[in-house]
């Protein structure tokens, strides 16, 4: 769904003269959705833009992704990027193989910790969830 | 062994019928795509960053699960380290540990000082892209950030989902 969303998003902004790249993992939903841009890492989901604490790997990640606005020059072009997940492709066996995984969807706020709902709170006493907050 | 991309349409559709629930309308948009060239080298652009994997920084409000269609503003001066997420859809625990596995933060910051690209937006843009509703985000949301992208003046946007 968030690469659905990403490329409505991405063609809305294109549409309106604003140049878009939309990274992603999810190759079918993107060629789906069909925005301008697109660079494909054929990863797990949850790391779009490389794996943790490998800055050298994100920023080549990035720079291959990156390039896409030098060397496309028609809508709809997409760049495998040049990057495994694993040795072995083995672990896309498993993906959405394992029933829903999702966790169940609420409508209130989802903190990662407790200290953080607390700051929200003070900060917004009105917890406005639907506003953009600038710190 | 090398396979051959994840299906997530089909494999997704066929969870949904299992646990009963009604078919997802994905979209498939089968025109030409909007285009818009780059107008100087990238070297040159002020980039915007929007990520849809449901970063806030704490002191913010935290995203709800459920369709929500709000976004937060990140200030591209933000310490890594008080980067958090809140979503439903993937494993979070590595952008819990290191964000810039889903909103690359420190490697735009990287890519600035070596003018790989002219300068970052002085705010990054998140929001939670497990939407279901394709009309909220078409209608609601896509406008809205596209309006914030223009107001923070970029000359192309990256965008990262999850």
């Amino acid at each position: 769904m968030c690469h659905q969303s990403v490329g409505l998003i991405a063609r809305h902004a294109e549409a309106t003269g604003i140049p878009t790249l939309c990274m992603g993992s999810a190759l079918d939903i993107l060629q789906a959705v069909h925005p301008p841009r697109v660079a494909f890492l054929d990863y797990l989901l949850g790391h779009t833009t490389g794996k943790p604490f490998e800055p050298e790997l994100q920023r080549a990640i990035l720079l291959e992704a990156l390039e896409a606005f030098s060397s496309f020059t028609e809508p709809g072009q997409i760049k495998h990027l040049p990057f495994r997940w694993a040795e072995d492709d083995s672990w896309k066996d498993g993906v959405m193989n394992d029933g829903d995984t999702r966790t169940t969807r609420r409508d209130t706020p989802q903190y990662q910790t407790e200290e953080d709902r607390v700051l929200a709170e003070q900060n917004n006493p009105e917890a406005c969830g639907v506003c953009a907050v600038s710190a | 062994m090398q396979k051959p991309p994840v299906d997530y349409i089909k494999r997704i559709t066929a969870n949904y019928a299992a646990l009963g629930y009604k078919t997802y309308q994905w979209v498939h948009n089968e025109d030409t795509p909007p285009w818009t060239p780059l107008a100087k080298p990238l070297s040159e652009c002020r980039l915007g960053l929007i990520a849809s994997g449901g970063i806030y920084v704490t002191g913010q409000v935290a995203f709800h699960t459920k369709d929500d269609f709000s976004f937060r503003a990140i200030p591209k001066d933000v310490a890594t380290s008080d980067l958090r997420t809140a979503h439903f859809a993937y494993d979070q625990t590595d952008a819990r540990r290191d964000p810039n596995v889903v909103f690359p933060i420190d490697t735009l910051r990287r890519l600035e000082k070596e003018g790989v690209i002219g300068e970052l937006a002085d705010h990054a843009f998140t929001f939670m892209g497990g939407i279901y509703s394709t009309r909220k985000v078409r209608e609601a949301l896509a406008p809205q950030l596209t309006e914030q992208l223009q107001a923070e003046r970029v000359d192309v946007a990256l965008l990262v989902p999850v």
